[in-house]
């Protein structure tokens, strides 16, 4: 069979069972039967979400403690959920582990020449640590605390960075805005087309720029630079 | 046959001994004059096997890939950043680039919890918050809308963020291997967008990855709006798994973690949701001991590639110097380079094409002598944004901020052809 025939016999077999399918499973609607899509919208292309889709991914929370769900949870039970799951890399204390995050500590530490910055010290608002560990911790079990354990890890949190002095806190969606964070205030809008207006407006020298430079730091004194030999094996 | 070291494949250090043990001075260097041949050249006088056997037929490779005698050029980690490879980086080897275009297979990456693998029957997009009719959407759903190419670069903000105290590590590959441009194929976001009916008090979206991080960023809906693509491909393929497959976002000319891969959720509000990616990361901390939030865009940036630590000089007389140039506010206009540390400066040649947010190419054809050089480059953007020197921007911002660190990088190339990575006072 030359190959020409041979595409011939693939295209009509491959009829057959395009038609074949289609007898088959009738059921499938194309996508303009969804009548309201298609004359609201432009192309009408995609479906609506339901309701239990949108609960299901919409775990988002807001500053002002918008998406927060019923629930609470106190120190106590923060700590022991913490000390099973949390504390292999962040610490019993949330000082962290090798180079894994600190969790607590570190305020007034934003000036000096080594910051150590925590959701005690730098993190502005609450509802980001609500948000970040219900959406991605435990590290490698994501989306396994319930709301309840959530509420309790972030009391504990609180109470590792003395924010909540009381071991018999209880965080819930009723007192979770009450909350205030110590370097909320510390954050600003993006600014540097006006404090950095001077990068726009200089016309660049070009000759005799500046004295006979002097070289005060070398990156091969640091030796941190991983070799020519440490990339992965590549066969 | 000859035994092929491509002189990339050294490290440093063997380079470094190899120098001391020849003695000092050009040891490494060859004076690059023609006419030397003592001898008539083997590889011409004799037949080599390739010339003479039959070589690998089609379909050896079904997926080519490079030559055996590149497989120095790879993306490399600097393992000590951070505390598990499923949340970490590598690095993009831009001395071993040249065009515009970064290969797939060498974009750099960040992940925030490994590589999610998706097939793309099973992924989903949701629309959802302030808009009319929420929605799901098929990637063959996506794939009937209209769609469009563009070729952008994607800058981590905190490329370069080693270096905010002084010179650290020494080579471009780490340096500045954060970043790649790529052409990308997809579709406006504004189009799915009005498929949902944005509501009136919209204003900001929250972008969600499908992967293990939940990654979650917000985004203004006019950025969002204006030239934002949800790209499916790159350079002409599919994305690859470890830059988001099946979907990712595009965010021209803002920094990386905002192009949000393995896209699985937009969701529409009237305020930004303050995320740790937006609050304990990715904002800017000063001297001051206030910090910069929302610094989306990328500041004019450059810098030299070859010669640079990982790419010595190997001859004197004619040489290429070669560099990129990037701005995420527009189209890079002009690139100066310095050989003196930045006392005189000339404009290099850019070459290729010239694209709004994408890297630019630039050359230096020049004669060197084997005279110590201090090499820089400084990039001037559309807007006359010129690119500050490293303590210009540090009597700015202190050196506490990790992000956005587009100053001048200064490479020492010494007589024997080596460069290292200096910091000038």
């Amino acid at each position: 069979m030359s190959s020409w025939v041979r595409l011939m016999a693939a295209g009509a077999f491959a009829g057959l069972c395009a038609n074949g399918l289609a007898l088959a499973a009738p059921a499938e609607k194309p996508q303009q039967a969804a009548g309201v899509a298609a004359k609201t919208s432009k192309l009408g292309l995609g479906r609506p979400a339901l309701p239990e889709e949108i609960a299901a991914w919409d775990t988002d929370i807001r500053p002002d403690g918008r998406g927060l769900p019923v629930g609470r949870g106190t120190v106590k039970q923060g700590d022991e959920i913490f000390q099973e799951r949390c504390a292999a890399c962040h610490g019993e204390f949330g000082q962290g582990a090798g180079r894994w995050p600190a969790l607590a500590g570190g305020q007034g530490t934003l000036k000096a020449d080594r910051p150590d910055k925590t959701i005690g010290s730098f993190w502005p608002d609450l509802s980001t640590v609500y948000d970040y560990i219900k959406r991605a911790m435990p590290y490698g079990n994501a989306r396994s605390l319930t709301d309840d354990e959530t509420y309790a890890v972030v009391a504990f949190l609180l109470s590792l960075n003395d924010i909540v002095k009381d071991d018999n806190f209880e965080l819930s969606d009723r007192n979770f805005n009450s909350i205030r964070m110590p370097n909320a205030s510390a954050f600003f809008e993006d600014d540097r087309e006006t404090s950095e207006k001077k990068f726009w407006t200089k016309d660049p020298c070009m000759a005799n720029c500046r004295d006979v430079p002097r070289i005060t730091g070398r990156a091969i004194s640091i030796d941190v630079t991983p070799d020519g030999k440490s990339g992965p094996k590549v066969d | 046959m000859q035994k092929h070291r491509p002189p990339g494949n050294l490290s440093r250090r063997a380079l470094l001994s190899a120098a001391a043990a020849a003695g000092a001075g050009l040891a490494g260097v060859r004076s690059g004059l023609a006419g030397e041949a003592a001898k008539p050249d083997p590889l011409i006088t004799e037949v080599q096997d390739w010339q003479r056997y039959l070589g690998d037929g089609v379909d050896k490779r079904p997926y080519g890939s490079p030559s055996k005698f590149e497989k120095h050029v790879i993306r490399r980690d600097v393992s000590w950043l951070t505390a598990s490879a499923e949340s970490s980086v590598n690095f993009t080897p831009l001395h071993e680039l040249d065009g515009i275009i970064t290969p797939s297979g060498l974009c750099f990456e960040r992940h925030h919890g490994g590589v999610a693998e998706i097939d793309p029957a099973k992924h989903r997009l949701m629309i959802n918050g302030l808009v009319d009719k929420p929605l799901v959407f098929t990637m063959d759903d996506i794939k009937r809308m209209p769609r469009t190419s563009r070729i952008h670069f994607l800058e981590c903000a905190a490329n370069s963020g080693m270096e905010w105290r002084g010179a650290q590590l020494n080579g471009c590959q780490f340096t500045h291997g954060m970043v790649h441009n790529v052409m990308y194929t997809g579709v406006p976001l504004k189009v799915l967008l009005e498929e949902a009916g944005l509501r009136p008090n919209a204003m900001w979206l929250m972008l969600e990855g499908g992967d293990a991080s939940g990654m979650n960023r917000s985004l203004p809906l006019e950025k969002g709006l204006n030239d934002v693509l949800l790209a499916f491909a790159m350079n002409g393929e599919a994305l690859r798994p470890e830059q988001g497959y099946p979907l990712r976002a595009v965010i021209p000319g803002w920094e990386g973690n905002l192009w949000v891969k393995w896209l699985r959720r937009i969701e529409v509000g009237d305020q930004p949701w303050q995320t740790r990616e937006e609050t304990s990361k990715y904002t800017d901390l000063l001297a001051d001991g206030r910090s910069r939030k929302h610094t989306f865009v990328m500041d004019a940036k450059s810098v030299v590639t070859n010669p640079s630590p990982q790419a010595p000089l190997k001859y004197r007389g004619r040489n290429v110097l070669s560099g990129f140039a990037w701005s995420g506010r527009g189209t890079v206009t002009r690139v100066d380079v310095s050989l003196d540390g930045g006392r005189n400066w000339r404009t290099a040649r850019i070459d290729g094409p010239v694209l709004d947010k994408s890297m630019t190419r630039f050359y230096l054809d020049f004669d060197w002598g084997g005279e110590e050089l201090m090499v820089q480059s400084r990039a001037m953007d559309s807007t006359g944004y010129v690119q500050p020197a490293k303590s210009e921007l540090r009597k700015v911002r202190g050196v506490n901020s990790i992000y956005h660190n587009n100053g001048i990088q200064t490479w020492l190339v010494r007589g024997n052809g080596e460069s290292e990575n200096v910091e000038l006072g």
